[in-house]
């Protein structure tokens, strides 16, 4: 490297250690001073939040920077975080790793190693080959997409660090557990066969463990520009929409059919929450409206599991490289454990 | 002439990879063959689990989401 490029990068390295430390006290200040915030924007709209406007404004006013200021934090984090956990080298953590062990590895390596849905088959293939087990690959490809930072973002914010603690233990725990049975089922015969034929050339890409603190900031912040910069829509028309339920739908209105003595209910999002697709931005605001009006948590968390880590688009992508009894086992014990996390959930609450 | 190939199975960034590559070989007047590289098998080879992956003249330089502006430019200039 020329001396110039290095003076320019310890520069901008001295540029984000200076200012990180500067936009996290900003950033306290702006969130410990929401309510503040909102009731003053409440008050500056001449409405009251005894109407059902004025709630629903109050709501909108208030959850959006909230949710935004937590995305754009935690998003941030794992950017940094997932420098260090380059899939080559979560790929060369579980090789050879035995059923049980392995598959909690491999699905606390799921939350913090950079997954894109678009790379899930290549990767799929990568761990299979440089023999990671078909049931631990597995506890990674389901805990990848299922626990994503997203989604605790919001559920922080939005249902405290309780439900997202809840939410990232049991999401741990279904991918595990489906791992672990996918593995003892021995489905290994239901791979497509050019699959076991693959052979993976030597990782030849930089598995990251190379980066300097500059290049991992500099990749904390283009994972803000690139995640917040897309969900931020999304963010935003599910908190209207929150907001809509929160003001004009009745109390109790959804006790009746999503209340916790409706034994069916659950079952029913699972069924309705597979096929679905859309990010956690988008649904996780309207799961709150909805628990605000009696939704029982067990069953809202269940449809909220169902959409985000099993899709149509996805079981698509898969099947290039499973057959249908193993893609139907995936879905069936994946579905299961989402099933039982919100009974349990419903039961003891 | 260098040979460029862009692996991915045909996801958005790769699509979006291709074309700043393409662009950049224009602006900088540089003449390079640029390829699409779909087929899974020859993906795996390079040994490549993040899509987009880039190969230069059968060299693996990036691999996983669209490489940055400067990086490309590097690239043709080099």
């Amino acid at each position: 490297m020329s001396e110039i490029a290095a003076t320019a990068d310890s520069r901008r390295l001295r540029a984000w250690l200076l200012g990180l430390p500067l936009a996290a006290a900003a950033w306290w200040l702006t969130y410990t001073h929401l309510p503040e915030l909102a009731d003053a924007t409440v008050a500056v709209l001449d409405l009251s939040r005894d109407t059902r406007l004025g709630e629903a404004v109050h709501f909108f006013v208030y959850d959006t920077p909230k949710v935004l200021l937590l995305l754009v934090g935690i998003v941030f984090v794992m950017g940094v975080v997932q420098t260090f956990f380059a899939p080559e080298r979560t790929q060369a953590l579980l090789a050879g790793r035995r059923l049980g062990l392995g598959n909690a590895l491999a699905a606390l390596l799921g939350v913090v190693t950079p997954f894109c849905s678009c790379s899930a088959v290549p990767l799929f293939i990568g761990f299979l080959s440089a023999g990671v087990p078909l049931g631990v690959t597995f506890s990674f490809l389901i805990s990848a997409p299922m626990v994503n930072e997203v989604a605790l973002a919001l559920l922080l914010g939005l249902f405290g660090w309780k439900v997202a603690a809840l939410y990232l233990g049991l999401g741990l725990l279904v991918a595990l557990a489906a791992g672990l049975l996918i593995g003892e089922l021995r489905m290994e015969r239901h791979l497509e066969p050019w699959v076991r034929a693959i052979h993976l050339g030597e990782a030849a890409a930089p598995d990251g463990s190379g980066f300097s603190w500059l290049e991992r900031f500099d990749a904390g912040g283009r994972h803000v520009r690139e995640i917040v910069g897309k969900v931020w829509p999304y963010v935003l028309v599910g908190i209207g929409l929150g907001a809509g339920i929160h003001g004009f739908v009745p109390e109790d209105f959804m006790a009746a059919f999503m209340g916790r003595d409706v034994w069916w209910a659950v079952p029913l999002a699972v069924v309705l929450g597979v096929p679905m697709y859309t990010n956690a931005a988008g649904i996780i605001p309207v799961v709150e409206a909805l628990i605000g009006k009696g939704a029982a948590l067990g069953t809202t968390l269940a449809f909220m599991m169902s959409v985000i880590a099993l899709s149509a688009p996805e079981i698509l992508i898969l099947r290039k490289v499973l057959r249908w009894p193993l893609i139907a086992t995936f879905v069936g014990v994946v579905a299961g454990g989402i099933l039982l996390v919100g009974f349990v959930f419903n039961a003891v609450l | 002439m260098k040979r460029i190939e862009v692996l991915g199975t045909g996801c958005r960034n790769c699509e979006v990879t291709y074309n700043v590559i393409r662009e950049a070989a224009r602006q900088a007047g540089v003449e390079v063959e640029l390829e699409k590289v779909t087929d899974l098998a020859r993906i795996m080879a390079y040994g490549v689990m993040r899509t987009p992956g880039v190969a230069i003249d059968g060299k693996v330089v990036h691999a996983g989401g669209i490489p940055a502006p400067d990086t490309v430019r590097d690239w043709i200039r080099e």
